[in-house]
């Protein structure tokens, strides 16, 4: 069977869920060969090797660190010329796109981003996309050299497949533009304990409503009665009530949980070009009128800070 | 010392309307208003901070691959502030995709002549975000990308880059590429002078033949991607929507209860 390369998004060995992923998608088109590089590559092995890698390819040195982008598409290049694989999966991650981009260019191929589905067709790959602020569902593929194809987190349930996983050392060499962009400092987020926004199955987002950065802690009691990713909208984030990183939408991250909760938040657009694939939707608002409610499967029409409280000691009570 | 400064600016359907695919599965512009791509303001306004921090003499140059109408988007662009504007335009362009776009790019930076590229973090309607490394690589420059912050001394570009895992500082000698998010700063308004003055600024035309790049490298039937079917979403069935009277919280944990969130 062919073999599909899938580049390992991991931090420090630690494979994040998206790979995961990616390895129960890439066993529809072939046996997933998998790229995993930098600090604790090799510790990603048994993981990866549980979910379908029939090989994990690895590679460690300080410049995937230290230079931005470029030491990875070295690497991926070169795995690329070993293997000569069918497909080439990479998470869509912002970092992701543009290695895939830049790897796409490399060798002589076409890049699609930001799949939510794959599947094999006759002529390759078929992704599917969804597009416009989610109005619209395509279906496309690569239609020049090797498939190249980034795909969105939760595009997939992951299902272990146990293989083989023989951990091979890569061989790179890195080409003069790798150590073009400098990383001189890195600061890491700091952990809150709840799951990461665009992999949680339950998101729930404040918006303008909740009026200040203080009034957060109704919408935070809400999502850990739920276990659930904290979202905000971008005037929420522009008033500088939570961080940049939180933010949904078009320029912030697109989710796609199985439940997803709006409080004091329009629906503008925007808004919805990041949410409007999940699967539930449900919305506080005092407005009857806010187009988020044209999107709900139940929408509240009040003040969130009566509403969420409720919901909040209603669902732990539930809990027990 | 100088520096010429290229922004690379989308025309795109209005976000806010009704977009749609035409026969050809590529966007139809007929039915929708164009404008110059949101997200591409903050790469002029940054261009344009750059400029008036600088001790050099700067040059802003806007440059777009797209219809006749795409001149709306530098003209907006040269309102804002920009000096001048090259706008590539070709009947064979119709249908390129970011492969194709990146090399008709590239050909028209090197043409104009660049120390710096500033481009968006993504265009609002195919929303990629690939386009900016794209330039760099083929290029031969480094990328600093995805920048919330950023500024230009002495030859060297820097800035700051929101990861999901980590903020990183980013460093990088000139020629180099570099994109700008949404978080880098406002973009202002055009003011009247600045409108009334954008009607004098040259706007140069360019075809393929001007850049050397071959039609059979660009245009639909050339592309690196094939679009074989586009479905319009479903709306969402009506959802129930109750008003809140005192019990609108514990409607909605039965609602939650009913879907076994709870
Ligand atoms: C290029 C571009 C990119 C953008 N990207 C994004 C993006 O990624 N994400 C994003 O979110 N936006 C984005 N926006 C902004 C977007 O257009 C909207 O401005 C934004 O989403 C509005 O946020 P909001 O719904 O919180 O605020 P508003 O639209 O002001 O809505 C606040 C809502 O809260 C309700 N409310 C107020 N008080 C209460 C209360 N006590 N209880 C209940 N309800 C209450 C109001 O009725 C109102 O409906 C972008 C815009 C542009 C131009
Ligand atoms: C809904 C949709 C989905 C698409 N999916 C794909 C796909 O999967 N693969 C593919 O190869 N193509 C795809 N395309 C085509 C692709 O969008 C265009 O080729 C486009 O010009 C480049 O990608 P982008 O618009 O996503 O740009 P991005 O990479 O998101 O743009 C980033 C920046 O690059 C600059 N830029 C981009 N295009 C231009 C331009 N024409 N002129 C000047 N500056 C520009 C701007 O500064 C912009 O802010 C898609 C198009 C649409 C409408």
């Amino acid at each position: 069977m062919a073999e599909v390369l899938v580049y390992v998004d991991h931090a420090d060995g630690a494979v994040r869920k998206p790979t995961l992923e990616l390895l129960t998608l890439a066993r529809r088109i072939g046996d997933p060969v998998a790229v995993a590089l930098g600090a604790g590559a090799g510790d990603t092995a048994a993981t990866l090797a549980e979910h379908g890698a029939v090989r994990v390819l690895t590679h460690e040195a300080a410049e995937y660190a230290d230079y931005l982008v470029v030491p990875k598409v070295d690497a991926l290049r070169a795995a690329h010329d070993i293997v000569s694989p069918a497909a080439v999966l990479v998470p869509s991650s912002a970092e992701g796109k543009e290695i895939a981009a830049r790897l796409a260019l490399r060798i002589g191929s076409g890049v699609i981003t930001d799949a939510i589905d794959l599947e094999a067709g006759d002529q390759g790959p078929v992704a599917t996309q969804s597009v416009f602020a989610a109005a619209y569902t395509t279906k496309s593929r690569v239609s020049k050299g090797t498939p190249v194809i980034t795909v969105k987190p939760n595009s997939a349930a992951v299902e272990p497949a146990p293989a083989a996983g023989a951990v091979e050392a890569l061989d790179v060499t890195f080409s003069e533009q790798a150590t073009g962009t400098k990383v001189t400092a890195r600061t890491p987020r700091e952990s809150t304990g709840r799951p990461e926004l665009t992999e949680a199955a339950i998101v729930v987002s404040g918006g303008r409503g909740v009026n200040g950065a203080e009034n957060f802690a109704v919408i935070e009691a809400l999502a850990d009665s739920l276990g659930a990713a904290v979202g905000a909208s971008r005037a929420a984030v522009d008033a500088g009530w939570y961080p940049h990183t939180n933010q949904v939408g078009q320029t912030g991250k697109s989710v796609s949980p199985q439940l997803y909760v709006a409080a004091g938040i329009s629906g503008a657009i925007q808004h919805r070009a990041g949410m409007q694939t999940s699967k539930t939707i449900v919305a506080i608002n005092k407005d009857a009128e806010a187009p988020i409610f044209e999107l709900v499967d139940y929408g509240v029409v009040g003040d969130l800070f009566d509403v969420v409280p409720q919901l909040t000691e209603e669902i732990v009570a539930r809990k027990g | 010392m100088s520096l010429r400064i290229v922004v690379t600016v989308k025309y795109v359907p209005d976000a806010t309307g009704d977009r749609h695919f035409a026969d050809d599965l590529t966007v139809d512009r007929d039915d929708v208003d164009g404008l110059l791509s949101e997200l591409d303001e903050y790469a002029v306004e940054q261009a344009l901070r750059i400029s008036e921090n600088s001790d050099d003499d700067v040059e802003i140059t806007v440059l777009t691959v797209g219809p006749e109408d795409a001149k709306d988007a530098l003209r907006k662009a040269l309102s804002m502030g920009a000096d001048k504007a090259i706008h590539v335009e070709d009947d064979d362009l119709h249908g390129t995709d970011a492969i194709g776009t990146s090399l008709v790019l590239a050909k028209a930076v090197e043409k104009a002549g660049y120390d710096l590229v500033i481009s968006g973090m993504a265009s609002t309607d195919g929303t990629m975000g690939v386009v900016p490394a794209l330039l760099a690589e083929r290029l031969g420059v480094p990328q600093v990308t995805l920048l919330s912050e950023v500024s230009v001394e002495d030859g060297t570009v820097k800035g700051r880059r929101d990861g999901d895992a980590a903020t990183e500082r980013l460093e990088a000698a000139l020629p180099a590429v570099v994109s700008v998010t949404d978080q880098s700063g406002e973009a202002r308004y055009p003011s009247f002078k600045g409108i009334m003055a954008a009607k004098k600024k040259p706007v140069e035309s360019w075809d393929l033949s001007d850049l050397d790049v071959d039609a059979d490298e660009v245009g639909l039937e050339n592309a690196w991607t094939t679009v074989d079917g586009a479905t319009e979403r479903p709306a969402r069935t009506a959802g129930t929507i109750v008003k809140d009277e005192g019990e609108g919280g514990r409607q909605l944990a039965e609602f939650l209860a009913g879907q076994k969130f709870v």
